[in-house]
């Protein structure tokens, strides 16, 4: 067989290996997961009121207090968030992390019911009554939950709800680590 | 026969239900509606992922389309509203993704392609009527490997 016989006997061989390291990485996405454009940037700027059933709002500002924080996007009308809701008053109980709620199209009484029900997590919780807000920050699927730094910075996003899991492998050592870095800085 | 005629009447009613999506106010200048509209079918319904927004009935997507009115009425440009959008659901909102590094092999990848393709084609295909149809051998391998 000469060389060149050999070379096209191989071509095959490679552009198949190629497409399977292009379908293997693009398949094993998940197309429900988008990229956050927000990643790394400021988080948005907003001052909310607090919805019924809650004393402190949430405003831009409350991220800027030197601290990770978690920015949590609920509604009562979705049901994941409901599901949710125990392990972010865990959360609150357990962690020094500062949970801030942006409410999403609610009724105000569903707000305070939603609260006074499931239990108020929150630092700080807004109303976003128009949903303008949560589309700043570029929610598209509920609940939606971000971590920020110390300054404001977006770090992360979690889309749907959190888990155990979502909680012990990126909520707390990111909270760990960004905190040990201004800590240090 | 009265029967009929109602159950007709109620099931024209239900489709017409179907048509019309969701109350929503038009921009009253029908030159600036007809743009919007334009700058809609531009943009992803993020819920539906395979519609764009002028066509999906996701609460998102009717809010996105009152933001997209609200800014053609303000008088923003179609790029000036995209970047809007992509400022905050990122390229994905768009449904003509960008040209840049990361989509670069995505547009020209298919063209690559074709032309890779066509130049083989061309190029067999010139050998075997050279060589009258016979099998390729040694002293064409220069070339061939050029082409790979």
């Amino acid at each position: 067989m000469s060389m060149r016989t050999k070379i096209y006997l191989i071509l095959p061989v490679l552009v198949f290996a190629l497409l399977a390291v292009f379908f293997y990485k693009g398949l094993s996405l998940n197309p429900e997961e988008l990229p956050s454009p927000l990643i790394g940037q400021q988080a948005p700027q907003f001052d909310l009121v607090p919805p019924k059933g809650a004393d402190a709002g949430f405003k831009t500002a409350d991220l800027h207090k030197g601290k990770v924080s978690l920015v949590n996007a609920f509604a009562s009308w979705c049901v994941p968030c409901h599901a949710e809701h125990p392990l972010l008053m865990e959360l609150q109980r357990e962690t020094d992390i500062p949970i801030y709620g942006i409410n999403v199209k609610d009724k105000p009484e569903d707000a305070e019911r939603f609260l006074t029900q499931n239990g108020n997590p929150y630092n700080g919780v807004g109303a976003d009554l128009d949903g303008r807000v949560s589309i700043d920050w570029g929610v598209y699927k509920y609940p939606e939950t971000y971590i920020v730094d110390g300054n404001g910075k977006v770090l992360y996003r979690i889309i749907g709800q959190i888990t155990r899991k979502t909680i012990e492998d990126i909520i707390l050592p990111m909270a760990e680590k960004y905190n040990g870095q201004a800590a240090q800085s | 026969m009265t029967v009929f005629r109602i159950l007709a009447i109620l099931l024209a009613a239900c489709c017409l239900m179907g048509i019309t999506t969701r109350s929503e106010e038009f921009l009253p200048d029908p030159q600036q509606e007809a743009k919007a509209r334009s700058i809609m079918e531009d943009l992803r319904c993020l819920v539906c992922q395979g519609q764009s927004i002028a066509n999906s009935d996701a609460d998102l997507a009717h809010d996105l389309r009152i933001i997209v009115r609200e800014q053609v009425a303000a008088g923003k440009s179609p790029d000036e509203v995209k970047h809007y959008m992509q400022a905050r659901y990122g390229d994905w909102v768009l449904l003509k993704p960008p040209v840049k590094t990361s989509t670069v092999l995505l547009w020209l990848g298919p063209l690559a392609i074709f032309i890779a393709g066509g130049a083989v084609l061309f190029l067999s295909a010139r050998r075997l009527r050279r060589e009258g149809g016979e099998s390729l051998n040694a002293p064409e391998a220069g070339s061939g490997d050029d082409i790979l």
